[in-house]
């Protein structure tokens, strides 16, 4: 179904567009949010709380503003970083920092039936250490252009190039 | 700005991480709405990002997360939707169906009541017909009858019997001559019925000598209901008489058959 509507049926909480959504980005924002917390249970009750949230935020949702990929990626990455800044969370877990994204996939935990498995195996053993954490850090902890140049101890149009140079190899193994 | 440049840039690949500001975002939406390339390449960038932090989730049953979600948000449950759903549907449903052959039976009665009212219209014409006609018929009856009263009444009219003669004495006739009007009425009540084949003849007859002229016969003297009959008579009559004769009439009288005669007085 074209994705367009699916949001505007969303948008007037219809429930079957809603559950569609769902099962298009449940899955990609479930690994955004477990390689922030790096917990299966409380990945599931940030997922909840994603998803419980983006219902009741539908209305403020524009496609001039965005992408809805990127808009509940967004939502996704807020709900699982401020889980992990909660007193709580502090206790139980420490040294996260040190973890990439790519230690998951790497580790074959997730990467059961899936058909891009292979491809996402290859590029991640083939990713270079600069895609990484580039990658790591735009799209799984959402930090600005500045942001990941101050981290990465790099230029701000490095990181730009550099990340589309990532992408574009990773669009050749999963894509193509 | 060149396209392949501003692809090339890497800009799209922040924009679907969501890492730009708002200002930026407008310019990239901008762009992707006036040029279709740079639409796919955003499309195609998209896909590979959720391909890669799909891999990154934990194998397990997501939807268990999403019935969470509903139950938290008080939505409906698969289950129940149908159940909840399905007698609203079928209320309606029910409804229609049940307004549709109200009306069909409606349509149907008013129909046959349609029918029915033709029918009686029908009739009632046919019977204003009849009326019409019996009414036509009184109306000539009545003038028949006003004629013959003023006939009766007539001082002009000039009244003779006539008497059964020979076998025929039980029998009797009457003419009531209108000399003004050249004619006479007969009033046969007193004969029988005539036999098959033979019809009454009335004769008018001068008596010195005694010459008959014939003024017709009664051809209708047995469906004629009162028996009065007008005859054109132009004759100076000094008598009239009634024969029996086969059926057509005949030349002259036959005088076995004379059943009744009268004289005019004069």
């Amino acid at each position: 179904m074209d994705l367009d509507f699916l949001v505007v049926q969303f948008q007037k909480k219809d429930e079957k567009a809603f559950e569609s959504l769902y099962n298009m980005y449940s899955e990609s924002m479930h690994g955004v949010i477990f390689n922030i917390v790096r917990d299966h249970a409380i990945a599931e009750e940030v997922m909840q709380d994603v998803f419980i949230k983006a219902w009741h935020k539908a209305d403020t949702y524009s496609s001039s503003k965005g992408r809805f990929f990127t808009w509940i990626l967004n939502i996704a990455r807020n709900a699982a970083i401020d889980k992990t800044r909660s007193k709580a969370f502090k206790k139980s877990k420490q040294n996260l920092d040190s973890d990439f994204f790519v230690d998951i996939i790497a580790t074959g935990e997730s990467l059961d039936q899936k058909t891009d498995a292979i491809g996402i195996k290859k590029f991640v053993d083939k990713l270079a250490e600069k895609c990484k954490s580039v990658i790591e850090l735009l799209y799984f902890r959402g930090y600005t252009q500045t942001e990941a140049s101050e981290a990465l101890n790099m230029p701000v149009g490095t990181i730009k190039t550099r990340n589309r140079n990532c992408i574009k190899e990773l669009r050749n193994l999963v894509l193509n | 700005m060149d396209i392949k440049t501003y692809i090339e840039s890497g800009i799209l690949e922040l924009y679907v991480a969501g890492v730009l500001s708002e200002k930026e975002n407008q310019e990239v939406y901008g762009m992707m709405m006036e040029h279709p390339e740079i639409l796919q390449e955003v499309l195609e960038i998209e896909s590979a990002a959720i391909k890669l932090t799909s891999a990154a989730a934990p194998a397990t049953n997501r939807s268990k997360i999403f019935q969470a979600v509903k139950d938290h948000l008080g939505l409906s449950k698969s289950g129940k939707v149908v159940s909840i759903t399905k007698p609203k549907y079928n209320w309606i449903t029910y409804t229609g169906w049940a307004a549709a052959i109200i009306l069909g039976l409606g349509l149907m009665w008013f129909a046959n009541e349609n029918r029915q009212l033709e029918s009686d219209i029908k009739i009632s014409n046919t019977q204003i017909d009849l009326l019409e006609t019996q009414i036509e018929l009184s109306k000539t009856s009545l003038e028949e009858a006003n004629t013959l009263i003023s006939v009766l009444r007539d001082e002009n009219i000039t009244q003779v019997p006539l008497a059964g003669q020979g076998h025929f004495s039980s029998t009797y006739a009457k003419v009531y001559w209108d000399k003004t009007s050249n004619r006479i009425f007969l009033d046969a009540q007193g004969l029988p019925e005539p036999p098959q084949g033979t019809v009454y003849q009335v004769w008018s007859l001068k008596l010195s000598p005694l010459t008959p002229t014939s003024l017709g016969t009664i051809d209708d003297f047995i469906s004629d209901e009162n028996k009065i009959f007008e005859i054109e008579n132009t004759n100076e009559s000094e008598a009239f008489g009634i024969t029996l004769e086969p059926a057509g009439g005949s030349e002259t009288p036959t005088m076995e058959q004379l059943y009744t005669l009268g004289v005019v007085k004069s």
